[in-house]
């Protein structure tokens, strides 16, 4: 036991020491994310002495980029199961190699969405009252509370299944079944949970006309399962250009028929929403209003969300077309849509709710500068915690850092 | 068990690195010799510092961070989970605190909801003028933070023949007051039957008292708003920075669950007086309201107002009685 525990110790430590060592592309890369991180935590400090006045935030519009980031991440972190699926119930071997890396996405995706909750929240120093146990936990009443089980459980799961095979594979050991394919059913369930639930948040809430609509839900799975996918295509593409890891192209595009599916249900649903709001014409519309036309002479939302309909158009069109199979034309397809449904899903489903307010006031939202900083920084810090996964993964899955490369092996 | 190697010695793990076959795909680019080690020590060790330097600089607000919390107030439990003799030290801890920050002694009393009490606001909406004396009546009695300027009640003007609130307007400044045309609807915390505020907090910080005042322990909200976006009426507000409360302005008459001051990022509301009702006087709208609009008491009471007002009116509403919030705060009209 103790020299399991041993051994356990030592493939850490030479996994964290590996994650400081790279050629001058890795130090610039990540430096750069340093800063940005640094720069993040200077203005959450001051967010932290000020309180949240230092965000556009008002009681009209009381949740802002925080929570729209939060949402978006939320749907990346479920994406993982769009890999995990097609390899572990229909065998894909393309995909087989790479699906560690749709699960490490999870969990630096998982990461940010717990970093932009905390800053969300007025007194992070109570966080302990949301421990099960230690604090009040209004479970199952309250939809934040599942969302608290269902974020850690996620994270839980994809860093047993990701830390379990990376183990096995540095010990060169073929790893036993009953040890993760289990976990790997869990989280495929937990995956479509989180995003579910974290759309119950909103769905709840009887007196927000805009958020109180059934379609919320599968609309929030198919825009991350579009989204989610087309980040992992771009990630991929990097890790093959920075390391020899063999991704073939055919893996890629297997991935993007995921990303043209999700991406044609995703349109489909927004005409539906669309539709249901505007045709019916009773004077819950507001809010679409305000959001797509303007309402009263406000129309903040009015530019951003005709972009995001147009680049998720584009995309969709791209993805139909043979063109986007040239992987230059699916890189382009892939940032539109994820750049369109970031725009869609935050900004427009988290603000147009707050607009106007219950008792029918205009108060429009943008966010400043410290708040702007403070995204960048959490966005800055998953990206370096993916960064630093997948410097640890990549040697390992190759057998370049193993135990029977371990000193005196 | 998993097989056991040797264990590694220390400083073994870096030579292992360097010493691995040449492998194009390996970013690693550690120099094998002596001399390289330390050259590369001595830029880690430029790094680690300039590193710890950055984030010493990054975290320098946090210096202006005073009175953010104490242990005394981390440590806190929960209201309902205060003894008798926890609940007396931390009231003690309250008044001491206000008459730091204020220069004001102040008596902060824990007033629990009485037996057989159901309180019940009416709002005559006829005689409502829109003058606002119970907004600002309600700002000096509760404590409430005046800049930035947080108030409890809204007062919406409408046109003559619409409930559609849309229509309001918020900010009307009218030299007099009724204005042609238009009747006014004051809102405030419905004190619903059904609070969805309370169904969403997380940590159980706002609950429903028996007398049926939804209540918050501001020592308890973790300020997350999920309250604030689920109330229907926009009854609910977030102490976005430090409340500014000027000295000559607190009302030193507390209660813990009422209208003691409140701190940044905790979410606090009207709650009907409490600090006044649960001593048998009347909230200080309704005490102010110059039109004699506003009436309030317990409905289990047959000879109070309100109960007469539920009997007799012909009229009465609940605002968006819809939802399915079940207020206690009525709207009713006069013929």
């Amino acid at each position: 036991m103790i020299t399991a525990l041993r051994n356990y110790l030592v493939f850490v430590s030479r996994c964290v020491r590996i994650a400081f060592v790279g050629d001058w592309r890795y130090y610039a890369w990540m430096g750069l994310l340093t800063v940005f991180c640094l720069l993040g935590i200077n203005a959450y400090a001051r967010q932290l002495v000020h309180g949240l006045v230092m965000t556009g935030m008002s009681d009209e519009v009381s949740w802002g980029v925080y929570i729209a980031n939060f949402t978006f991440l939320v749907g990346v972190a479920a994406a993982a199961v769009m890999m995990v699926i097609p390899v572990y119930i229909y065998r894909n071997e393309e995909l087989h190699d790479l699906v560690i890396f749709g699960e490490l996405l999870a969990v630096a995706a998982i990461l940010m969405c717990l970093a932009f909750v905390t800053v969300d929240l007025g007194r992070p120093d109570r966080f302990w009252h949301l421990i099960p146990g230690l604090g009040q936990f209004n479970f199952p009443a309250s939809m934040l509370s599942w969302d608290v089980i269902v974020l850690n459980g996620y994270l839980l799961l994809n860093l047993h299944i990701c830390g379990y095979l990376l183990y096995c594979r540095y010990q060169n050991k073929k790893p036993s079944k009953w040890f993760y394919i289990p976990f790997v059913f869990i989280a495929i369930v937990w995956a479509v949970s989180i995003h579910t639930v974290t759309a119950f948040l909103y769905v709840g809430l009887g007196g927000r006309p805009f958020w109180n609509t059934a379609i919320v839900g599968p609309r929030f799975l198919a825009s991350a399962f579009a989204a989610g996918p087309a980040l992992i295509i771009l990630a991929l593409q990097v890790i093959r250009r920075v390391t020899n890891y063999r991704i073939t192209d055919q893996a890629l595009l297997t991935l993007r028929s995921i990303v043209q599916g999700a991406m044609l249900i995703n349109v489909f649903l927004l005409i539906n929403e669309v539709f249901k709001e505007f045709y019916s014409g009773n004077l819950h519309v507001a809010s679409s209003k305000y959001l797509f036309v303007g309402l009263h002479g406000y129309h903040a939302l009015v530019p951003w969300i005709w972009t995001a309909i147009a680049f998720n158009l584009a995309g969709m069109f791209l993805l139909v077309l043979p063109l986007s199979r040239s992987l230059k034309w699916l890189n382009v397809t892939c940032v539109l849509c994820i750049v369109g449904i970031w725009i869609e899903k935050g900004m427009g489903l988290v603000v147009p709710g707050f607009v106007p307010t219950p008792l029918g006031e205009i108060v429009e939202y943008s966010p400043t500068l410290n708040e702007t900083l403070i995204c960048l920084g959490i966005w800055a810090f998953g990206l370096l915690c993916y960064t630093v996964f997948l410097r640890m993964a990549v040697p390992i899955l190759q057998g370049t850092l193993s135990k029977a490369n371990e000193p005196g092996a | 068990m998993l097989h056991a190697g040797r264990p590694a010695q220390k400083g073994e793990v870096d030579r292992m690195e360097s010493q691995r076959p040449s492998n194009p795909s390996d970013q690693t680019n550690e120099q094998p010799s002596g001399g390289g080690m330390n050259r590369r020590q001595f830029l880690q060790a430029t790094a680690a510092v300039s590193g710890i330097a950055a984030l010493a600089a990054s975290l320098a607000p946090l210096g202006e961070l005073k009175d953010f919390t104490t242990l005394e107030r981390f440590m806190q439990k929960y209201y309902k989970e205060l003894t008798p003799a926890e609940m007396e030290k931390v009231l003690a801890r309250i008044e001491r605190e206000v008459e730091k920050e204020y220069g004001v002694k102040a008596k902060v009393r824990d007033l629990k909801a009485k037996d057989g009490v159901q309180f019940v606001y009416a709002l005559n909406v006829t005689r409502c003028i829109g003058c606002r004396k119970c907004v600002h009546a309600c700002v000096a009695e509760n404590n409430l933070s005046r800049n930035p300027e947080i108030q409890y009640i809204r007062v919406l003007r409408l046109p003559h023949g619409s409930l559609d609130l849309e229509k309001a307007e918020h900010h009307y400044d009218a030299e007099k007051v009724p204005e042609k045309g238009y009747f006014y609807l004051p809102v405030q915390c419905q004190q619903c039957a059904k609070p969805p505020c309370v169904k969403v907090c997380p940590v159980h910080a706002t609950w429903q008292e028996p007398d049926g005042i939804t209540v918050i322990d501001y020592d308890w909200c973790i300020g997350c708003r999920y309250c604030e976006a689920a109330c229907p009426y926009w009854a609910r507000r977030f102490n976005f920075t430090k409340p500014h409360i000027p000295k000559d302005k607190i009302n030193p008459d507390m209660a813990y669950l009422g209208n003691r001051p409140r701190r940044m990022g905790v979410m606090e509301k009207c709650h009907f007086c409490l600090q006044r009702t649960r001593a048998g006087r009347y909230p200080a709208c309704v005490e102010v309201c110059p039109a004699g609009a506003r009436k309030f008491g317990n409905v289990l009471d047959p000879n109070s107002e309100v109960a007469y007002i539920l009997k007799n009116k012909r009229v009465f509403i609940q605002l968006k009685e819809e939802l399915g919030t079940s207020p206690r705060f009525f709207f009713y009209f006069d013929v």
